[in-house]
């Protein structure tokens, strides 16, 4: 009697000892939008409840989260002095390398880091050869990590899906690439909302950005006509002009049209 | 088997007892017994609510090394920094007094929620630069485990402002000390402004300058929300009541000039309870005043400028209530996303409000047109007159729009030369002021709760130098004063 007593609350202790691990890896995603239901909310509010109820769970998950923040700090760190050795190009091209971004120097091939990381050292050669495209999609790129960015003068298309931590601030920083803009996307940022598109009015030579997918967009219909007579020669992919009006899931993306004017 | 055991025994023992049937003839009347011997139990035992002592968890601590008067922005500014610099956890307890709970007067949760770098000083620009950067890290300064992120919905929209040919010079140098205090300006000429803004008419406007980056406006009571969770998290303690008096206890001093001064120091706040005459006397090492509008009366309780005038001790704290009236308009072929802030050259402005095709906006009036301050209603006649025309002579499409709704709002205006109060009185020594900011202290209560809070903990301002606020300049009659039409 009393060892089934005992199993059973053996038994509980290991369940307890599991929720409390799967909801540490929780801790480590830095407050997205978007928040995965389902069986993992169990385990949010048993961390929650330990979290209000003891104060060394809250100083851990203080502690943690402060550690992630300052690992994205530390991937954001300006390269002065690789600008100082090798000029821009080669700094800003380094920076989205070194983040698992991939970079296209004028007329040569798209340089892209494997899956270990580990990328090929040709680019250092090439110092006074622009930088035209970049691509860092699921990028850790944030406010101050642009300053990198923005040391590529004559970019021409930037690809910015699904990065995590690029927010309407980021978006405001943009305006210095206004002359050599062309192409923009911000597909799946979590972050971007339609105050942050507002800004993009500098970007004149823009002749083609996604704005689809932007989850804290609040009107995704009504924003992409704004954005649409905000530049009047760029083509804008986003969503579909009745996205508002359908109650539906989010149809797939598609090429707008000229828009038509009421 | 001891589980089996258990029920049957106390059953046995208490529960199946009927009264007067077993033993005797007594009517032991045992389940009330039983019960009333259960309630007393319950009485003496901790943890429940037990009658010997008043219950005072409505007033404040009666000790605290720093009470802070008003609960705004400011307040919770210096309440937070205070916490923030503090060499050893829980070093100081902060107590935050604040009136009126829900906030309904006070000129946080009412104001338009701009912030831009287009001073004239560089204290002010220094400032304005420091709140950006604390708004964009906002979730890592007032992180709180269990909470979610903040989102002050920020529109980096920029700031523009137009100048006449008169204030022309002026933008431009102001612009010069703008660049280089590090704020991302730029002027524009009237055929620049045309060709990006192509819904401004440009009469009238021989210059512009538009703030680029690190401008716009947000949501102010998203901040101060947050503000307050963070501070509460970190352990100040907050009260609802009235500072009523302040005692404190002189000290006559000699000068090197061997004149006389009378140097007061507070020692304990009276903090008196909403609708009853209850008070709780709170003992204090340092008050800071960051009452707003109405900070000029908390400087009189603290015997501020009671004296000969012309006299440090008759020199008053000079700031007053102003009202200020913001409308809000429809207006559907109106300008587009791009618009920033914009201030035109007669003093109105406006901004737009969501995506809606609605616009927010307002004028300062004259010193001749000020409204009462006693309440808080709406003139919306000063709309038609005075705020209108501009609108609409600046901005075409203004000509047709549709008020939706109005509100009014007080500026803590400092009547010497408009720029705010911080640091301590040279008298009363152990007052802070940190007030009087005149429609700027939105996007200046980050830098300005740091100012305080490293002047009280080390003794001098360490990251902006705010020494040109100092009290002192109402007594020498040296005017901070900016001269931007802002």
């Amino acid at each position: 009697m009393w060892d089934l007593v005992l199993g059973d609350r053996r038994i509980n202790s290991l369940r307890l000892v599991a929720r409390m691990w799967n909801g540490t890896r929780g801790i480590h995603r830095l407050g997205g939008a978007v928040v995965p239901e389902g069986n993992q909310k169990k385990e949010r509010t048993m961390l929650q409840f330990l979290t209000n109820h003891f104060y060394d769970v809250e100083a851990l998950r203080g502690y943690l989260l402060q550690r992630e923040m300052s690992k994205v700090h530390m991937k954001n760190r300006s390269f002065t002095w690789l600008e100082e050795q090798h000029g821009p190009y080669c700094a800003g091209a380094f920076f989205i390398l070194k983040q698992g971004g991939a970079v296209k120097f004028r007329d040569k091939e798209w340089i892209r880091p494997d899956k270990y990381g580990h990328f090929s050292p040709e680019f250092w050669n090439f110092q006074e050869v622009p930088v035209e495209a970049v691509d860092a999609s699921d990028c850790e790129i944030n406010y101050e990590g642009l300053d990198n960015l923005l040391l590529l003068k004559e970019l021409q298309s930037l690809l910015l899906q699904r990065c995590p931590h690029v927010d309407d601030w980021c978006l405001s920083r943009l305006y210095p690439l206004a002359d050599s803009l062309q192409e923009l996307s911000l597909a799946g940022c979590p972050r971007v909302s339609e105050r942050g598109l507002a800004c993009l009015h500098h970007l004149q030579n823009l002749r083609r950005l996604d704005i689809s997918d932007l989850p804290a967009v609040s009107n995704p219909g009504l924003t992409q006509i704004l954005v649409e007579e905000m530049l009047p020669n760029c083509k804008v992919v986003g969503v579909d002009w009745a996205e508002g009006l359908k109650l539906g899931p989010e149809e797939q993306p598609q090429d707008t049209a000229s828009p038509v004017l009421a | 088997m001891i589980r089996r055991v258990l029920p049957h025994g106390l059953g046995r023992g208490l529960l199946t007892r009927r009264p007067g049937t077993r033993r005797g003839g007594f009517s032991l009347d045992w389940d009330g017994k039983v019960s009333e011997i259960k309630k007393k139990i319950k009485s003496i035992l901790p943890g429940t609510s037990c009658d010997l002592l008043p219950d005072t968890s409505h007033l404040p601590p009666e000790h605290s090394d720093v009470v802070i008067v008003g609960g705004g922005l400011l307040g919770l500014s210096v309440a937070y920094w205070l916490k923030k610099l503090e060499s050893r956890r829980g070093g100081i307890r902060v107590l935050v007094v604040e009136r009126d709970h829900t906030y309904s007067q006070a000129s946080t949760g009412l104001s338009v929620g701009g912030i831009c770098q287009q001073f004239s000083l560089p204290e002010n620009i220094q400032l304005s630069l420091f709140s950006a950067s604390f708004l964009r890290n906002i979730n890592e300064y007032l992180a709180v485990t269990n909470a979610p992120p903040l989102d002050l919905q920020f529109n980096p929209s920029g700031c523009l402002l137009l100048a006449s040919e008169k204030d022309a010079a002026a933008m431009e140098s102001n612009v010069k000390v703008q660049k280089q205090e590090g704020a991302k300006v730029c002027l524009m000429s009237p055929d620049q402004l045309r060709n990006k803004f192509p819904w401004i008419n440009t009469e009238g406007v021989a210059l512009a300058s538009y703030g680029m980056e690190n401008e716009g406006w947000f949501d102010p009571w998203c901040l101060l929300q947050g503000l307050r969770q963070k501070v509460e998290s970190m352990g100040v303690f907050f009260c609802q009541g009235e500072v009523t008096r302040f005692v404190s206890s002189s000290q006559r001093m000699l000068t090197t000039d061997d004149e006389m001064v009378i140097l007061k120091r507070i020692h304990e706040v009276h903090v008196k309870m909403d609708h009853s005459l209850e008070y709780q006397p709170v003992e204090c090492a340092i008050v800071i005043n960051a009452a707003g509008a109405w900070s000029a009366q908390i400087a009189a309780l603290a015997g501020i400028g009671k004296g000969p005038p012309g006299t440090l001790q008759g020199t008053k704290l000079p700031v007053e209530p102003r009202k200020r009236y913001v409308y809000v308009w429809h207006c559907p072929q109106g300008p587009g996303l791009e618009t920033p802030l914009v201030a035109d050259t007669s003093g109105a402005y406006f901004r737009r409000e969501g995506l809606g095709s609605n616009y927010l906006g307002g004028r300062s009036p004259t010193e001749e047109e000020e409204p009462d301050p006693t309440n808080l209603e709406v003139d919306h006649d000063f709309f038609q007159e005075k705020v209108w025309p501009h609108l609409a002579l600046r901005v075409p499409a203004f000509e047709t729009l549709k008020v939706q709704t109005a509100w009014a709002g007080y500026y803590d205006y400092n009547t010497f030369d408009q720029n705010g109060v911080v640091g301590p009185h040279p008298l009363v020594v152990n007052m802070y002021f940190a007030t009087g900011f005149s429609g700027h202290g939105l996007q200046q209560a980050p830098g300005v709760g740091r100012a305080v809070a490293e002047m009280i903990l080390q003794g001098s301002f360490q990251t902006i130098d705010l020494s040109s606020f100092l009290f002192n300049r109402f007594y020498l009659g040296e005017k901070t004063q900016e001269n931007t039409t802002m």
